[in-house]
């Protein structure tokens, strides 16, 4: 039996963690709404008086709208890079020497550990010769690819762990299933959700890099983070949060499809039946 | 559908023959030492026999088992044989084989007929044959009403019989379990075991069965190999590896066995600790062994065996004493379970001439 005093006493304790959350979420909240109307706001000197617009916005549009195609696209050839590259990669790590695996791994993460100006700054010493490859957006892909790859084989290597692939390979190949067979019927399906947590990650690390992707680009090969590192340095603080805006405009969403995707993997993987 | 009537018709059994298969796995760590799992190993496993491999942990049977399946390959000069095709060389998914694993190894994207008919839809069956098969073998396992299921919503029991249905459904050559029956609790494991004995007598397919389990192996195995550091250290009936256990790992390994030193014998008596033995003179050896219940308990002043009870451990079916007879290890005697027994009780013992059997590695 709880008496009516530490009733009362629980009940105070409820409304200071309450209170507590509130602050802490207002704090990291209020600097979004608060770049989010200065996008939006006439004149953010004068506040909210001078009216609301989407003048911004366009203007951002105008000026950068190749800029955030051109992360798009980036984001997806990075996707599709690291999936072609990392599945495999985390599938041979499963099965080989667990030293080397150890070493691969360590390696792999090397550009992650490592400032991104500093893995920057050795493409270019060894690459920014070659011209033609130096000014094409496929200069940032392959910083993009570095920086990603680990974030895609981590959880596609923990789930192949979990649900003990090489079992239930061995499975299928005393079924008569040969290597290739194996990988696509039995590994693949079953890392359905390691590969979307992994494609989360490196679709969001893509759009938001801003280290590499700013000692890579040139004029031409802007992306978004650059462009608004460009905008808030060189244009109206209105302009920048404008971007900032459109940023969040695609990402939220962006990330919405990308979990959407994974629950409706998972309920179809569930009712596969012959 | 020629295919399916070919496919249809039961295959005759096949025997299994290892010929020199020893196992060397490369170490790892500083040493780097090389480890020997097996040592050079001949088996011949007959058509249609279930073969116990039976050990304790790293005793090599589970390589024995991997080098039969082909996911192990033996050192060079090994040969194994499935009746008169050699397969050393042949990888798993060609030589046949059909596989149980401990932790079932289920496809957990497929539902419960989607795993069965996984070898099926290998081998290329028709939509119809198939079919008729998966539906053939959930009626065979007991699973009618669960074709449907996800894997993750059975019960252990269940997905070990989808395993077991699965491996079956391409009719393999030969059935391989490897402790199938260790992730279950006791109640299940009984009736699954009884399940799987009776599906192995019906088949009359060639088996190989691991287990660490001796209850299991003697229940399921025509004949069981009890190993022991990579070797096969007995071979035989159930009831000979239990009766006659060849070396004291083996007697010990299967079932409990009390020792006693023969100190002296004259006519119809061998003279031990506590008292004596009524045993032939045949029974020549220094120590002799019998089985906890092979002793039987007689009134204490005039049986040949006196002592005292040190302990008794109510079993439910039977209670287990522990009797001091003056040995340095107390003997262990099986007695029915409403007779109270209390510490430092007297209590008579006898032994049966034909309970007590020597151990040749013992002298």
């Amino acid at each position: 039996m709880f008496s009516s005093k530490t009733i009362r006493s629980r009940h105070g304790l409820f409304l200071l963690q309450l209170a507590f959350t509130l602050i802490v979420c207002a704090f990291m909240v209020v600097p979004v709404l608060m770049s989010v109307t200065a996008g939006l706001t006439e004149n953010y000197f004068v506040g909210l008086k001078s009216g609301l617009t989407t003048r911004w916005l366009l203007e951002v549009w105008d000026l950068y709208a190749d800029s955030i195609w051109l992360s798009i696209y980036l984001a997806l050839a990075c996707l599709v890079c690291t999936l072609i590259l990392g599945v495999p990669a985390a599938y041979g790590l499963l099965k080989c020497n667990r030293r080397w695996a150890a070493f691969v791994e360590e390696m792999l993460l090397m550009p992650v550990a490592v400032p991104g100006l500093a893995t920057a700054l050795a493409l270019l010493l060894a690459y920014g010769g070659s011209q033609g490859f130096r000014t094409s957006w496929l200069f940032i892909l392959v910083g993009h690819v570095l920086f990603t790859l680990p974030f895609m084989m981590r959880p596609v290597l923990s789930v192949m762990q979990a649900i003990d692939v090489v079992r239930l390979e061995e499975a299928a190949s005393s079924l008569g299933a040969g290597q290739l067979k194996r990988f696509f019927t039995v590994v693949l399906p079953n890392c359905t959700g390691g590969i979307l947590a992994g494609a989360l990650m490196v679709i969001t690390l893509s759009v938001g890099e801003f280290n590499i992707t700013w000692m890579l680009h040139t004029p031409l090969t802007k992306t978004l983070p650059v462009g608004l590192a460009d905008s808030y340095a060189s244009m109206r603080l209105e302009v920048g949060s404008a971007y900032t805006l459109i940023f969040l405009m695609m990402i939220v969403p962006l990330m919405m499809i990308i979990q959407w995707v994974g629950h409706w993997a998972t309920r179809r993987a569930e009712r596969v039946g012959p | 559908m020629s295919s399916y009537d070919d496919f249809d018709r039961a295959k005759t059994p096949v025997a299994i023959r290892l010929r020199q298969c020893s196992c060397t796995f490369n170490g790892s760590g500083k040493g780097r030492t090389a480890q020997t799992a097996l040592h050079p190993l001949d088996l011949e496993i007959r058509a249609g026999e279930t073969l116990v491999l039976l050990g304790p942990s790293g005793c090599g049977k589970t390589t024995t088992l991997r080098i039969i399946s082909g996911l192990e390959q033996p050192d060079a000069g090994g040969e194994v044989w499935f009746g008169d095709e050699e397969v050393t060389n042949l990888p798993i998914e060609k030589r046949d084989v059909g596989m149980v694993f401990q932790n079932y190894a289920l496809f957990p994207n497929m539902n419960v007929a989607a795993n069965i008919a996984y070898g099926l839809r290998i081998k290329g069956l028709s939509d119809d044959a198939l079919k008729r098969r998966v539906a053939e073998m959930v009626d065979m396992v007991h699973l009618n009403g669960y074709e449907q299921r996800r894997i993750s919503e059975l019960s252990g029991g269940q997905k070990q019989r989808v395993a077991l249905a699965r491996a079956l459904a391409v009719r393999p050559r030969v059935l391989l379990f490897d402790e199938p029956l260790a992730a279950l609790d006791a109640k299940l494991r009984d009736r699954l075991r009884v399940d799987i004995g009776q599906l192995l007598r019906n088949l009359g397919i060639t088996a190989v069965y691991v287990t660490h389990d001796q209850a299991e192996a003697m229940a399921l195995g025509d004949r069981i190999a009890v190993m022991e550091k990579g070797r096969i250290v007995q071979l035989g009936t159930p009831r000979e590896i239990y009766h006659q256990p060849r070396t004291a790992f083996v007697a010990d390994f299967i079932g409990n066995v009390n020792r006693f030193k023969v100190q002296g014998r004259d006519a119809e008596k061998l003279h031990v600790e506590g008292g004596y033995l009524r045993a032939g003179l045949h029974l020549d050896a220094p120590v002799l062994y019998c089985r906890p219940e092979d002793i039987e308990i007689c009134a204490p002043d005039s049986a040949p065996l006196q002592g005292r009870v040190l302990q008794s451990v109510f079993l439910g079916q039977s209670q287990r004493l522990l009797v001091d007879t003056g040995g340095d290890i107390p003997l262990q005697v099986e007695s029915d379970s409403r007779q109270r027994w209390f510490p430092g009780q007297p209590i008579g013992l006898s032994v049966a001439g034909e309970a007590l059997f020597p151990i040749a590695d013992v002298r």
